[in-house]
């Protein structure tokens, strides 16, 4: 693998999670537990879509070929996407979508906050612009995690068990391959093991904060990095790209 | 989707221009800092202000609509009240 392909893989592995992940948000979309958090929740998806769209319009110029962002949204094999596998799974209850979310956020922060210090400076411009974003994505997501865990018996109860249920697809989001390796390694990329303690210690602050018990288990299922996703990636991508495959360029 | 138990709140937003907090509409959340969370995403999303106040509805005081008669009426024939009889200078603004 080239460099320039490394770094082409690279950017759909960021992309393709903002966009999945805004995605499974977006289903939110008229079915939030209250309208103000379906307004919160799809504001966030908004988001994410935005960010997938500047990251894959990047990614497409890489690749040279005349690919567009939505090109590679909406036209591509579930085998060539490369997000991580907890951003794929099903959004649950209220507190399953938070637990996932905060998950997420926290990892994303960190990430962002490291790749705006790469050499590739639309790169380093995409994360700061994103980071804005996240900041207040990883404060919501805190805060609820919070509320629902120290909230009543039930809360506590639900959050917990979103907690446990989700554990298992934390740790991919920090194990390096070959192409983070190879990124991180010319500049361009986050070394992921530099930020695994900052996750750590964030994680550790806000589950104690809402008193929830942190899993034990150092296991974690992978996969999504390589294009090897759970059974529900083949669904969201059936819904995400019906559209653009039935109706070829169809425009508003 | 129910709001059951959540108080109201009022939110009033400051303006990137504006030298005061507006009222600009009311929502549910479970205490102030859910408030003050739930105006940024329901009443900035369009950069409409800098600041933001919450209060609970049930903390203001509010004028009795039937009183407006002996309440505001009698204002109404003492323009000598407003400051136009008298010749400002031009430097001063906002006046």
């Amino acid at each position: 693998m080239t460099t320039q392909e490394a770094l082409f893989r690279y950017t759909l592995q960021i992309g393709d999670n903002a966009l999945i992940l805004g995605h499974r948000l977006g289903e939110w979309c008229g079915h939030g537990p209250i309208l103000e958090q379906d307004i919160a929740l799809t504001n966030i998806a908004l988001d994410q879509v935005g960010q997938a769209r500047s990251i894959l319009a990047y990614a497409g110029k890489l690749e040279g070929k005349g690919r567009s962002e939505d090109d590679l949204a909406y036209l591509r094999e579930e085998r060539n996407f490369y997000n991580l596998l907890i951003t794929e799974l099903p959004n649950g209850n209220f507190a399953d979508t938070i637990a996932r979310q905060f998950f997420f956020d926290a990892f994303n922060f960190y990430f962002l906050t490291a790749l705006k210090n790469s050499k590739d400076e639309t790169l380093a411009a995409i994360a700061e612009k994103s980071l804005k974003e996240v900041t207040y994505h990883l404060r919501y997501s805190s805060e609820w995690v919070i509320r629902l865990g120290d909230g009543t018996e039930e809360s506590h109860q639900k959050m917990q068990k979103a907690v446990d249920d989700i554990w298992n697809f934390t740790g991919e989001m920090l194990l390096m391959n070959e192409v983070d390796k190879m990124m991180a390694a010319e500049g361009i990329g986050v070394n992921l093991d530099e930020i695994k303690s900052l996750w750590d210690d964030k994680v550790d602050e806000v589950l104690s904060r809402a008193t929830l018990q942190k899993p034990e288990s150092t296991w974690t299922q992978k996969g999504g990095k390589q294009g090897v996703h759970t059974e529900h990636m083949g669904f969201i991508l059936a819904e995400m790209q019906y559209l653009p495959r039935a109706y070829p360029g169809a425009e508003w | 989707m129910s709001n059951k138990n959540w108080p109201l709140f009022e939110v009033f937003i400051r303006s990137k221009q504006g030298l005061h907090h507006k009222h600009v509409g009311s929502l549910h959340a479970a205490d102030s800092d859910m408030a003050i969370e739930n105006a940024r995403d329901v009443y900035t999303r369009r950069q409409e202000g800098v600041s933001i106040w919450v209060v609970e509805s049930k903390f203001i005081t509010a004028s009795n609509p039937e009183n407006a008669d002996a309440l505001f009426e009698p204002a109404e024939d003492k323009v000598y009240r407003h400051p136009t009889f008298y010749d400002l200078p031009d430097e001063l603004k906002h006046i």
